[in-house]
């Protein structure tokens, strides 16, 4: 909204007059030099023409109300006259506003502010640069980090009884793990029935429906199964830590812990990731299990494969190795995300916006890293023929 | 101190608090209080933790929906404004939170001319002219300007937020708690600063305070909110007052070191 001008009485509006009297310039000022009249008196101010005057005579003992924006408008005034040689002969206003010209004139002399515009080519040069440096520190501190915790992973495992924190890395199974398994279940059986239903629709061209099976074996096991899951933990868990180590962070209970003599790895960082090592692999398993079912169920309705032969097949189809394969990821995923979690968490600034930010990079960046780490594996399995 | 000697009836009323009930979580916050602001006074607000200070200066700008009562400003019911009405009320005061509030994505003179921008068609060069007054009048540095929130220390943050607070020329000022937090020198600084502001601008301070030295520094009068009640007067007609909470904050150890100063 703009405040107008319609919306006071006409006869407070403010006037500015101009008069020559020989050498002589008479600016006369009157009505209400407020704030809301600022834009309309500015140009006026800009435009009048000093011409060979070399005295001025500022009058504004018609002036009804003044406050900040209007007296600066006139203090502006009175200077440029000084600036450019000339001489201020008078300069009169009613005497209940001397101390606001007063304090004006005497406390402000800086000059004023400058905007960077943000929407200029080289504004976006400085970003992209800011922002390269920022990905180095960023992998920098990230690599410094990950030293830090396997420092202290080694001393849990040297003394597991001094820096292990037991009842918190059980809280964290039970929260990362068993709290997970509705959402982890449910989203791995519908994965189970789309796949299958997919599966079914192409192979039935060839008359190969039974192959569906070993399609979901195989895609389940190897692949989906543990990134769907990592996936879900990441948006889960990862976020969480993120959240909840960052809100220590800036309630500066993680600076209390250290003032404490708590050492903030072992009580926050480990038992997290190491929570998440725990249960990621089996969460992984109820995940493979639970698509299975969807995919068994879809088969019974969608191609009529009973319960005993979709067994049979799909232990024709996979071998154990197929199940290890996939498995075996999950606490790689498990430490990337406890890892990527903690590290924004501990990354968080004292201000309001910071948690936020740091929590949707955390998912962003763990997501982004099992991704890769994944398609690592697949070229890993690849060159060892697994 | 020379406003509150005059007789109450022939002064403007900016403020008009009447029968204002307030609940908080179950609990009774104000039980019909009553309160008058008048122009070009200062008015300083105290009470213990939970009395309900915020949530009164809250009530008056219309962050809180009282439960019951009326609240006027500029003589216009607050509660009954629709959204236009309101822009009228708010470009008369200026609010300055307890951190100051600034917006955190940008720097302090973009903050400074949120205000100007969001009501005011003026051109970029006399904003940023008047960002500069601003920053001067608040008595902070040059280059504070460019700077962003997270850049500035707890007493600049206070300036800053009071510089957008004054950006409009605002007849009505809120001040919550404007010096908790402050060390002593920079607190003085600041009582002075509010003074002086308030003299040269003409305001009307609606200030929340524990700090007993600003109290005496700035205010005309002093409402304390005690037993869910408000009882206002100047600093001496309160501590003849018999009861327990206002004796023990003024004459107290720390009241009476503020007040024989």
């Amino acid at each position: 909204m703009t405040v107008t001008d319609t919306d006071v009485p006409a006869d407070t509006r403010p006037w500015l007059r101009t008069e020559r009297r020989g050498r002589v310039l008479r600016l006369t000022a009157g009505g209400e030099w407020i704030v809301r009249y600022a834009a309309r008196l500015d140009p006026q101010l800009h435009a009048y023409d000093l011409g060979d005057a070399n005295e001025v005579e500022i009058d504004g003992r018609a002036i009804t109300r003044l406050d900040s924006a209007g007296a600066w408008l006139l203090v502006r005034t009175k200077r440029a006259v000084e600036e450019s040689g000339k001489t201020v002969r008078a300069f009169t206003l009613p005497d209940i506003y001397s101390t606001l010209i007063h304090t004006i004139d005497q406390e402000h002399t800086a000059p004023p502010v400058v905007i960077v515009p943000r929407h200029t080519f080289s504004a976006l040069l400085e970003r992209l640069g800011r922002s390269t440096v920022h990905v180095l520190k960023q992998g920098y501190g990230m690599l410094g980090y990950l030293g830090r915790v396997t420092v202290e992973w080694a001393e849990a495992i040297y003394s597991p009884r001094g820096n292990l924190r037991v009842p918190a890395l059980i809280h964290q199974v039970e929260e990362i793990g068993i709290n997970a398994l509705p959402i982890v279940g449910l989203l791995a059986f519908l994965i189970g029935i789309v796949l299958a239903y997919q599966g079914a629709d192409q192979l039935r061209r060839f008359g190969a429906e039974i192959f569906t099976i070993n399609l979901l074996g195989v895609g389940v096991l190897r692949e989906l199964g543990g990134l769907v899951t990592a996936i879900i933990i990441a948006g889960r868990s990862g976020s969480a830590f993120t959240a909840q180590i960052g809100t220590m962070k800036v309630n500066e209970e993680i600076d209390a812990m250290q003032t404490i003599g708590i050492n903030t790895v072992d009580a926050l960082v480990l038992p997290r990731i190491l929570g998440l090592i725990i249960a990621l692999p089996f969460l992984t398993i109820y995940a493979d299990v639970m698509a299975m079912v969807g995919g068994a169920v879809m088969c019974y309705f969608d191609l009529g494969i009973t319960f005993p032969v979709f067994m049979r097949q799909l232990h024709e189809a996979i071998s154990m190795n197929t199940f290890l394969v996939g498995v075996i990821k999950a606490p790689v995923f498990a430490l990337i995300i406890g890892l990527v979690g903690c590290y924004e968490g501990l990354q968080v600034e004292r201000n309001a916006d910071s948690v936020g930010r740091l929590t949707t990079r955390s998912v962003v960046e763990a997501i982004f890293l099992i991704i890769v780490l994944d398609a690592g594996f697949s070229i890993l399995f690849s060159i060892l023929k697994i | 101190m020379s406003m509150s000697d005059k007789p109450a009836a022939n002064r403007e009323v900016v403020v008009r608090v009447r029968g204002l009930v307030n609940e908080l979580g179950g609990n009774l916050i104000h039980d019909h209080v009553d309160l008058d602001l008048y122009r070009g006074e200062v008015l300083g607000v105290v009470g213990g933790s939970g009395s309900g200070k915020s949530v009164l200066l809250r009530s008056i700008v219309g962050l809180n929906r009282p439960r019951e009562g009326s609240i006027e400003v500029f003589g216009q019911d607050i509660s009954k404004l629709g959204e236009r009405a309101l822009h009228t009320v708010q470009v008369r005061w200026g609010v300055l939170f307890q951190e100051g509030a600034l917006f955190s994505s940008q720097t302090v003179a973009e903050n400074i001319q949120v205000p100007m921008r969001e009501y005011m068609k003026m051109s970029e060069p006399l904003m940023n002219e008047i960002a500069s007054m601003k920053l001067s009048m608040v008595g902070l540095p040059e280059d504070a300007a460019r700077k962003y929130p997270s850049e500035l220390s707890g007493g600049m943050k206070k300036r800053a937020g009071l510089a957008r607070a004054l950006a409009l020329d605002p007849d009505l000022l809120f001040l919550d708690e404007p010096t908790a937090g402050l060390d002593p020198i920079s607190a003085n600084q600041f009582d002075e600063l509010v003074h002086d502001l308030q003299k040269s601008l003409g305001l009307t301070v609606f200030m929340v305070t524990h700090d007993l030295d600003t109290l005496k520094a700035t205010t005309d009068r002093i409402a304390v909110l005690v037993n869910r009640k408000i009882k206002v007067g100047t600093i001496d007609e309160l501590r003849r007052d018999p009861d327990p909470w206002i004796q023990e904050y003024f004459s107290g150890v720390r009241g009476r070191a503020a007040l024989a100063s």
